[in-house]
């Protein structure tokens, strides 16, 4: 029973305490507890989360939603120890004068109650500085559902506080990468994206890359060599079933594969005689059909956020350049123009940016320019640092490092996740060396 | 005896470093069987170098798929699979797609200097099985290679 259903978080919208709670509070002069994310620069907003009552799992709870706050670069999670208020009635307004003396602009109270079989996870966000009730919503689920609902009560807040969409209940594909690098094991693997609940989905037999995951997060598409020393092609697989089907039998090697945003389509790269060209598939009747026809590499390719076109890259103009083009290929045009190498283009869920790689220079960086080329800007930078993926708010990005190989030995790959201002990096948790990170969409609710 | 082949082993290794530049190192001549996969390494050369980000048979690299024609001619039984790599400094979709083309221009020389084409299949690894592991110059000229594999 710890399948699909399980996923399907029957979800009340119950604003609790609403108008009584609220009463006789102004709208707060120093809005404290909010973030305008259009400023150039802001201090992270101290927030207190108190463990939430009724149930040993509530102290889990507050600590995940504390982890995500925290982890986001944009809240500060003021320390439990620091905490003036004991025994707080959850149904009740917090004693605010506390909670301001302790440096507070928000503080979460919650509770769990057992509910035949279910849990009932109430929360209210108090705005400390206008002494009145922010936010405040009741889910219930099953009791091993209580990470993704504090995941749900985290972009709640975040949501209450910035003005946009969270991204803490969504999952992250990626691939794990163990053993010596002449005999590398490379295996799919797909986490919670604060690291928890991590399990691999393909079994290191073979050389697995480039996981993504359809608009559901049912299936993933990936790249993975045959066995013994099987031509690279790409698969679909099914995340709950594990069931995996070949997208195309195609003689020559294909790869870099991704959903369009409606999740009926891949496009991917095909190489025949040497020459990688895109095409595009359709996932239900898999036909087949070509996008670009050059004798340069065309590979990386991305779908923008509507559908309607893909930016890829290409090395037609002599050294690797980004490329948009038509969904259905043709009028195609270049719009990167800096110095050095681009590759591995994404395009933002929001539509207003293009994520790539670059090599200059003899380092690497991630940026972000807007979708016409213009407004180039980098983020991150090192020895090697590749392949950005969006969280789905187009707010943070997450990358993969790699230190030098020395002595014949692997330098550490890892994970990590910056905000488009680039700040807050922070390397991501994974139980081994990860690369190719892909960042899920919100999780069906 | 046993000394004498280890200090073959050092002399190939101490050549090999000395003309790194070149990537042609004349192959060490030790006794192993003719026509054998260890004759093609030894005495032929199974892999051939490339510049940075380039797909073209380099002058030194001519020379070695040369010899390598002529063994395979003269040893009609193999099949061969010709793997495409390269060094670190690139992305991982793009190298799959430039270890591919190394790999095919590779067999392309084959094929003009008489092999069947039939016998020659490509593969490409891109970046992900470099040979030596290192991170530095030296290394990454090895990487850049295309490996001629007997089956």
């Amino acid at each position: 029973m710890n399948t699909r259903s399980d996923m399907m978080l029957p979800r009340r919208h119950t604003i609790l305490g609403g108008v009584a709670l609220a009463a006789g509070a102004a709208a707060p002069a120093h809005a404290q507890l909010t973030i305008d994310m259009t400023r150039p620069s802001f201090e992270p907003v101290p927030i207190a989360i108190v463990d939430f009552k009724g149930d040993k799992v509530g102290a889990d709870i507050a600590g995940v939603v504390r982890n995500d706050l925290q982890n986001s670069g944009l809240f500060r999670s003021i320390s439990p120890s620091a905490f003036i208020q004991q025994n707080i009635d959850p149904n009740a307004p917090p004693r605010f004068q506390d909670w301001r003396s302790i440096g507070a602009a928000g503080v979460v109270i919650g509770q769990v109650v057992q509910a035949g079989g279910n849990i009932k996870v109430d929360f209210r966000l108090w705005d400390v500085v206008a002494g009145n009730q922010a936010t405040g919503l009741s889910f219930t689920s099953q009791p091993n559902n209580w990470r993704r609902l504090a995941h749900i009560i985290a972009d709640a807040i975040y949501k209450r506080v910035t003005g946009e969409e969270g991204y803490f209940d969504t999952r992250v594909a990626y691939v794990s990468e163990t053993g010596p690098l002449s005999a590398r094991v490379k295996r799919i693997a797909i986490m919670d994206q604060d690291g928890a609940n991590n399990r691999y989905i393909t079994d290191g037999r073979t050389i697995a890359l480039t996981p993504r995951f359809s608009p559901t997060l049912q299936e993933i598409v990936y790249m993975a060599y045959g066995e013994n020393n099987g031509q690279p092609r790409v698969y679909l697989q099914s995340v709950d079933s594990g069931r995996r089907e070949l997208l195309g039998n195609f003689p020559g090697m294909s790869f870099a594969p991704r959903f369009s945003p409606d999740g009926t389509k891949v496009v991917m790269s095909i190489s025949a005689d040497g020459n990688s060209d895109i095409y595009e598939m359709d996932v239900r009747g898999r036909a087949l059909r070509r996008l670009t026809n050059t004798a340069a590499i065309d590979t990386s390719p991305c779908y923008s956020n509507d559908g309607t076109q893909i930016v890829f890259n290409s090395d037609r103009g002599g050294s690797q350049q980004l490329y948009v083009m038509s969904a259905s290929g043709g009028n195609e045009r270049r719009i990167s123009f800096g110095q050095g190498r681009y590759a591995t283009p994404v395009w933002s869920p929001r539509g207003d940016h293009i994520a790539f790689t670059k090599i200059s220079g003899g380092t690497f960086g991630i940026g972000v320019m807007r979708t016409d080329g213009s407004g180039e800007r980098m983020l991150a930078s090192g020895f090697l640092v590749e392949g950005p993926t969006w969280a789905p708010n187009g707010r943070v990005l997450m990358f993969f490092r790699q230190q030098p190989n020395s002595g014949g030995r692997a330098g550490s790959v890892t994970l990590h996740q910056i905000d488009i201002t680039g700040r807050f990096e922070r390397q991501v948790p994974t139980p081994t060396d990860a690369s190719d990170p892909a960042w899920s969409p919100l999780i069906p609710q | 005896m046993r000394m004498i082949k280890a200090f073959a082993a050092i002399a190939a290794t101490i050549l090999l470093a000395a003309c790194s530049d070149q990537q042609a190192a004349a192959p060490a001549t030790t006794t192993v069987t003719p026509g054998s996969a260890a004759d093609f390494r030894q005495n032929v050369g199974d892999r051939v170098f490339f510049d940075t980000d380039k797909s073209n048979i380099r002058e030194d690299a001519r020379t070695t798929l040369g010899r390598q024609a002529e063994w395979l001619k003269k040893y009609p039984n193999y099949q061969v699979t010709i793997e495409g790599h390269c060094d670190e400094r690139g992305t991982r979709e793009y190298n799959l797609a430039l270890g591919e083309r190394r790999a095919n221009a590779a067999r392309q020389y084959l094929v003009a200097q008489g092999v069947p084409a039939a016998r020659l299949k490509t593969i490409s690894y891109g970046k992900e099985r470099p040979d030596p592991v290192g991170s530095d110059e030296a290394a990454w000229a090895r990487n850049r290679r295309a490996v001629t594999a007997l089956q």
